[in-house]
């Protein structure tokens, strides 16, 4: 069967329940209720009672589009994940909440993800990559053919890198996995598993370039046709929503911990699950919690930056045409 | 295919498949939420915990082999995880070498990197039992009662409706590409360039894609010929019983009692 296959697409980005401790979990919740709120309140205005049966059907299209694959080489294939392609035709809210779908049934019928931790996976995949991937794509979505081609790519594959980077810093957070080992592990991985996405993300939108090109005037179906960077400064405010409180959120003592310090028996209780930095050091930062929000920043303005700095760098390449 | 070719429940008579989805569904999310809160090395408590799902496993009239073989999906993501059993400080337990990296596994580190994969492989069952005891649209229609947002339950519901069809497309694509192309050999050359390949499963992604969109399209109009105003309707409500609350009681008690063994053992 084809569709078995897809298990194994994009593992490292939906995080499975235990790897998130309580309070992140919990955060990432919030963050994307947020902006889903957001997201299905300016949907709804535009496209009325059209929302459903087209948000339904195109999240089963994305569903449908990662069992489509090709060979790379020694038996290792290409995968298509779809936030970008969603974002760019779709629109950003519309894309959101497609992606949204697709992650909440993966997490209920495949265990593609944890249930716990689907706070996190829609900020990771849904909401993320689709505001990086759309704002990248509208700070050149007017040059001409081969700059905008060349920027989809762009942007499909900092969409990927984004998440990667997301889940990165939300296993690390949770005490999981170790920041300066799981940032660079994570990014090098999905560099990879980005790029293919760019190609078939580049390869999709000139085709439906090519055959229909009315759903492609400027995300007309959503009515969203904000030109600028602004979606990418949105994503990256929520990127950093999830980066500062989350280990804020670590600080506080939850209700658990509280009782357990009421009863006194704190002390025969081991190592908090929750506890945000067991006692390793972060090289060069020391260990506090401002120094892993701090990390979080900088990790996070740096793909910011290289989002900005290859928008601009195509846009002036553009300018002689 | 067929609608609920994906769908992962499974019939059986039993007093669990017969429970409001409701609380099945907060159930399952208080079971994750206790795993995830239970300290690091409370072995005896993971123990209970793992006892209560072969319990509720048995209950609901599946072989343990059911539970056990699916339980796995989750284990590739603890490569995430695998660090913790170097960086966390203790007394050393074994020296990996590699090549002239001496990395030292300490014994805190080992006891945080098993807690961690035996709380996911817990959760992950949970959830595993979850869908094979309750059929989606009812999963759906508690996630509506439960106040997740109409729209969003809806399009989720729509999306499980088309999943098939969508499925049989991308199916039918597949089958298109490897009708003109010989499959390769096992190592054997591809055919192309990694830049062709990539390109003609874009295609097949923008060919999808304008399939899907167009089908929404038809659907739409279909279901506003027939009186569609924006609502999905759903013929049959859900009704909590005693026994439901009673269940629900139980299964609260038996966390209580796994999380004060788990903090005091």
């Amino acid at each position: 069967m084809y569709w078995v296959t897809f298990f194994a697409s994009v593992p490292l980005l939906h995080v499975p329940d235990g790897f998130l401790s309580l309070p992140i979990s919990l955060v990432a919740w919030v963050v994307a209720l947020v902006t889903l709120y957001f997201a299905l309140r300016n949907a709804q205005i535009v496209l009325d009672e059209r929302l459903v049966p087209l948000a339904g059907i195109m999240a089963a299209f994305v569903f449908a589009a990662q069992m489509l694959n090709f060979p790379v080489a020694g038996g290792t294939s290409g995968h298509f994940i779809g936030a970008t392609l969603v974002a760019i035709v779709l629109g950003p809210w519309l894309g959101m909440l497609t992606m949204t779908a697709v992650i909440v049934l993966q997490a209920l019928l495949f265990q593609d993800g944890g249930l716990l931790a689907m706070g996190a996976n829609i900020v990771i995949m849904g909401i993320v990559p689709v505001f990086v991937g759309y704002g990248a794509y509208q700070m050149i979505r007017k040059q001409g053919r081969g700059v905008r081609l060349a920027g989809t790519a762009v942007a499909a594959w900092l969409s990927v890198m984004m998440a990667a980077l997301m889940t990165a810093l939300l296993i690390s957070f949770s005490g999981t996995s170790t920041l300066t080992v799981a940032v660079p592990m994570m990014l090098s991985v999905h560099a990879l598993i980005g790029l293919g996405e760019a190609l078939i993300t580049v390869a999709a939108l000139s085709f439906i370039e090519r055959t229909q090109p009315v759903l492609l005037t400027g995300a007309e179906i959503t009515g969203t046709a904000v030109g600028s960077g602004r979606w990418v400064v949105a994503g990256l405010v929520i990127a950093l929503a999830v980066t500062l409180f989350s280990p804020l959120a670590s600080e506080f003592p939850d209700g658990l911990e509280w009782v357990a310090e009421q009863v006194g028996f704190i002390e025969t209780a081991q190592d908090a699950p929750y506890e945000l930095l067991p006692d390793y050091t972060i090289p060069f930062l020391g260990e506090t919690a401002v120094s892993t929000i701090l990390s979080g920043i900088v990790g996070a303005l740096l793909v910011a930056a290289i989002t900005y700095a290859l928008g601009r760098l195509l846009q002036r390449s553009a300018v002689p045409e | 295919m067929r609608v609920n070719t994906f769908d992962r429940y499974e019939e059986r008579a039993s007093p669990i498949h017969r429970l409001d989805p409701r609380v099945k569904v907060v159930v399952t999310v208080l079971f994750i939420v206790s795993n995830v809160l239970l300290p690091d090395g409370a072995w005896w408590a993971f123990l209970l915990a793992y006892g209560l799902l072969l319990l509720l496993n048995r209950l609901a009239q599946f072989r343990f082999s059911y539970l056990f073989k699916r339980s796995f999906i989750a284990l590739p993501f603890a490569l995430a995880a695998v660090t913790v059993l170097f960086t966390l400080p203790g007394n050393a337990v074994a020296i990996c070498s590699l090549g002239s990296l001496n990395l030292t596994v300490s014994d805190v580190g080992l006891v945080r990197f098993a807690s961690i994969l035996l709380r996911s492989w817990l959760s992950v069952q949970a959830a595993i039992l979850l869908t094979a005891v309750t059929q989606f649209p009812d999963l759906m229609h508690a996630l509506h009662h439960l106040r997740v947002p109409a729209l969003l339950v809806a399009i989720i519901s729509f999306m499980y409706r088309y999943l098939f069809v969508l499925a049989d497309e991308a199916i039918r694509l597949l089958r298109a590409r490897e009708s003109r192309s010989a499959r390769p050999a096992a190592g054997g050359r591809l055919g192309g360039t990694v830049w062709w390949r990539a390109r003609v499963t874009g295609n097949m992604v923008g060919q999808l894609f304008v399939r899907s969109y167009e089908r929404s399209e038809r659907v739409y109009s279909a279901m506003l010929a027939r009186g569609y105003r924006g609502q999905l309707l759903v013929m049959h409500p859900h009704r909590i019983a005693r026994t439901d609350w009673g269940a629900t009681a139980v299964f609260l008690l038996a966390l209580l009692f796994i999380q004060v063994v788990g903090w005091l053992g």
